[in-house]
């Protein structure tokens, strides 16, 4: 073992001492390394296990990665959905003495999947747009916090599952900049260039390893940029009304939180003849949803999915008002008989196919399926019987701990191969031109 | 083709009263490699923003040829940022990876084939067209990287740091690839980096900022003989020159026991009884008397010997750097005199810091 490494940690723990840091990213041993799908990245990035959790480790040089976790650690702060820094590495050696490069740590985001991934279960243009709206939110919010991305593509974005929908966490900050002040229209501008590029070369990729067919990288590459600008408009812009048409307000207002974005400021304004409103929201980051839900049940969940279960709390606190109870009680109370036993009737062996908020969210909506199908009211006790043995068992498994083989190659552009190794039957049949 | 001006370009940051560019002037000629160098909070990242369009012009305006793109978009100024962002795609070929954009931009097949294949051509990368990149070495990756780039036929090139994630070795090898691609493509290109050495071994001419203010924009040798300031002295040049505030005397200024000749026309320019003197490493040498030296360190690099030692001036002690001869040198603990080339010596106001001679 080398002598001594230099580790800068977010949290304490030893047994990151324990991982093979003596030895190059791709050499490391098969029981050190978690098999998850990845992206695609300039760096070697491999997947190994720590303790009970997951962790992302990508060898880059030592002033990128401090500059990088730095990043991610600002971007936590300000509640962006993005991985969580854990730790660099520097200082390694081989056993040779040979230094090694530096490392970034994240951990693991748990549900969440890469883009590839999506489309090794089958899936098609419609899950490609949502992905592309899930960026374009991401891209928004990031952009209000004042971050110039700099490198906007699926690859850099993981995925979770939203209430149907998919939630995006930033992954990659290296070429990233936070700024002080408000992003120029040439900032946006450029990260939406950037971003409508890389996913049509992303797109072209999956189609060319024959994992999607059914979908035009032209078409979904060019929704970053229609669904970012209606978002942008929606949030940002200034809205001019009669002032008989006040009502417009909680209007737009409410828009604004369908959306899933909470208002700082609204600024108002009455023109000169006095007849004529001007609003202009100052909205602040998404989540508005999920930190209410958290604040009433201590559940920490995703937006929509924090949208569906207020819901749920909303009517049950309906039916049980009667109580007297205020919301934060009636939401405990709710926790304890609804959602819990929901979630406690999964048995153990299908547990970790789903997280809990997602389950329950299932569960809503396949009772509702049933419902609608019978034309009455069906128990949720029922529902849920029903739901694990038709849906449930179905399901692949979710969970971070899956084994499998990795669904992407990583690519690094820095690292020097002889060039010797190249031989010609490398090369694909046929004329390059036609696929240009 | 283009040229690019810089004509009083200024930008201030929301809140900032000091200007991150001051009325930058700076004309990059077609088919130049222009380097913006400085060290950090310089403002030669700003002022590649602003070309690029990513960065507000609160005054002033920038023009590519002829064009005045001060509020044009970033996407409609025919500019390439290189190296940003460039991850392959592994399951397209070396042609796709360098042609996509272009699909995307709706160029028809036989432009775009004809486009890949020239900079193929250029890039060395004509026998890999059908391989994928997995196939490929580390610097050829990056010649696709740079492909793509070329393939747009941007009027101007826009590097930023481009090589700041690339190990010592890689670096150099690729800077001196850029450059020579530079060359043959004749493209306009506007380079930034932190680095003088980098800016130095690969710039048609570089300019030199600090604090916002353009300090000289010249050929790397101009700089490196000429320096216009005290800052641009010090900056340009590895070791550094060597700088030391002297007493104006009767026939030059005194250095050590003995008299550096100085003209008196331009000791008559100072503006205070002292002078501010460069001298370069390689422009020192031993001597019986001079300038006195403790000296602490001798490195020896094979074809060079550098010296390291202190010098008392006015009661504050000085580092000094001379280059010696590899093997015949002083050694460490020894107390020498040394004498400058009197045609290379560098003096300036010690009040404004302006070049004098």
């Amino acid at each position: 073992m080398p002598s001594s490494i230099s580790i800068t940690a977010a949290a304490a723990e030893p047994e990151l001492l324990d991982l093979p840091w003596h030895l190059p990213l791709e050499d490391w041993p098969k029981e050190n390394i978690a098999a998850l799908p990845k992206g695609l990245s300039r760096h070697t990035v491999r997947f190994a296990h720590l303790n009970d959790h997951v962790i992302a480790i990508k060898e880059t040089l030592f002033e990128l990665a401090k500059r990088e976790y730095e990043m991610l650690r600002k971007l936590e702060k300000l509640d962006i959905p993005c991985v969580e820094a854990f730790a660099i590495i520097q200082e390694r050696e081989d056993l040779d003495g040979n230094p090694l490069p530096a490392v970034l740590i994240t951990r693991h985001l748990k549900f969440s999947l890469p883009y590839r991934a999506m489309w090794s279960q089958g899936l098609r243009e419609q899950t490609a747009n949502r992905l592309v709206d899930a960026l374009a939110l991401l891209l928004v919010r990031l952009h209000l916090a004042g971050f110039f991305w700099g490198d906007v593509s699926l690859s850099n974005t993981l995925f979770r599952r939203d209430a149907g929908q998919f939630a995006a966490y930033l992954v990659d900050a290296e070429t990233g900049h936070l700024y002080n002040s408000r992003l120029s229209n040439g900032q946006r501008e450029n990260d939406l260039e950037i971003g409508r590029v890389n996913i049509a070369g992303e797109l072209m990729d999956l189609i060319a390893s024959g994992k999607a067919t059914d979908l035009d990288p032209g078409t979904v590459s060019q929704r970053i940029v229609d669904k970012y600008r209606e978002l942008w408009k929606e949030l940002t812009a200034t809205d001019t009304f009669d002032d008989s048409e006040r009502w417009k307000i909680a209007q737009r207002i409410q828009r604004l939180n369908d959306l899933g974005f909470d208002i700082q400021e609204l600024s108002m304004a009455k023109d000169q003849d006095k007849r004529t409103v001007r609003i202009q929201p100052k909205v602040v980051d998404a989540g508005h949803h999920a930190r209410r839900l958290l604040l009433v049940t201590g559940l920490d969940v995703e937006e929509n999915q924090a949208r569906r279960l207020l819901n749920d709390i909303d009517q049950y606190s309906l039916v049980n008002a009667h109580l007297g109870f205020d919301e934060e009680v009636l939401a405990h109370q709710w926790l304890s008989e609804v959602f819990e036993p929901v979630v406690g009737a999964i048995p153990n062996e299908l547990l970790g196919k789903l997280e809990p908020a997602e389950l329950f969210h299932e569960v809503l909506r396949h009772r509702l399926k049933l419902s609608e199908g019978q034309g009455s009211d069906i128990a949720l006790v029922d529902a849920v019987r029903s739901y694990i043995s038709d849906v449930l068992a179905e399901r692949r498994d979710e969970s971070a701990l899956l084994s499998g083989s990795p669904v992407t190659d990583t690519i690094s552009l820095a690292e020097s191969v002889p060039t010797g190794l190249i031989v010609v039957s490398d090369d694909e049949t046929g004329d390059w031109r036609d696929k240009v | 083709m283009a040229t690019v001006s810089f004509k009083n370009a200024t930008r201030i940051y929301p809140g900032g009263t000091k200007p991150a560019v001051d009325k930058l002037n700076l004309e990059v000629k077609d088919g130049e490699l222009l380097v913006l160098v400085g060290p950090s909070g310089c403002g030669k990242s700003t002022s590649l923003r602003m070309l690029a369009g990513l960065e507000e012009v609160n005054e002033g305006g920038i023009y590519i040829g002829d064009r005045e793109v001060t509020d044009v978009p970033p996407k409609d100024r025919d500019i390439a940022m290189v190296f940003q962002n460039y991850a392959l795609y592994p399951h397209m070929t070396v042609a796709e990876n360098m042609g996509f954009a272009l699909k995307i931009a709706g160029v028809n097949k036989d432009e775009r084939a004809e486009r890949v294949l020239q900079a193929a051509k250029l890039l060395d990368l004509e026998p890999y067209l059908n391989r994928k990149p997995k196939a490929l070495s580390g610097g050829q990756r990056q010649r696709v990287a740079m492909g793509r780039a070329i393939v747009r036929q941007p009027q101007v090139f826009l590097m930023d740091e481009p090589l700041s994630n690339l190990d010592a070795k890689l670096r150099v090898q690729t800077r001196t690839q850029i450059a020579s691609l530079q060359r043959r493509l004749g493209v306009t290109t506007v380079y930034v980096t932190h680095d003088q050495v980098e800016a130095m071994t690969m710039g048609d001419r570089v300019a030199v900022l600090k604090d916002g203010l353009l300090q000289q924009v010249d050929t790397p040798r101009n700089l490196y003989d000429r320096p216009q300031n005290v800052f641009v002295a010090g900056f340009i040049g590895s070791p550094a020159m060597n700088l030391v505030q002297l007493p104006i005397i009767d026939g030059g200024v005194q250095f050590g026991d003995a008299v550096l000749p100085i003209a008196r026309e331009i000791l008559a320019k100072a503006t205070g009884s002292r002078v501010t003197v460069g001298v370069r490493p390689e422009k020192l040498s031993v001597a019986p008397n001079g300038l006195i030296v403790d000296v602490d360190v001798i490195e020896e690099l094979g074809s060079d010997g550098y010296l390291y030692g202190r010098v008392q001036l006015d009661g504050t002690e000085q580092n000094i750097v001379v280059r010696v001869h590899p093997i015949d040198h002083p050694m460490a603990g020894d107390k020498i005199h040394l004498q400058a080339d009197p045609e290379a010596v560098h003096v300036f106001d010690t009040e404004s810091g302006e070049r004098l001679n």
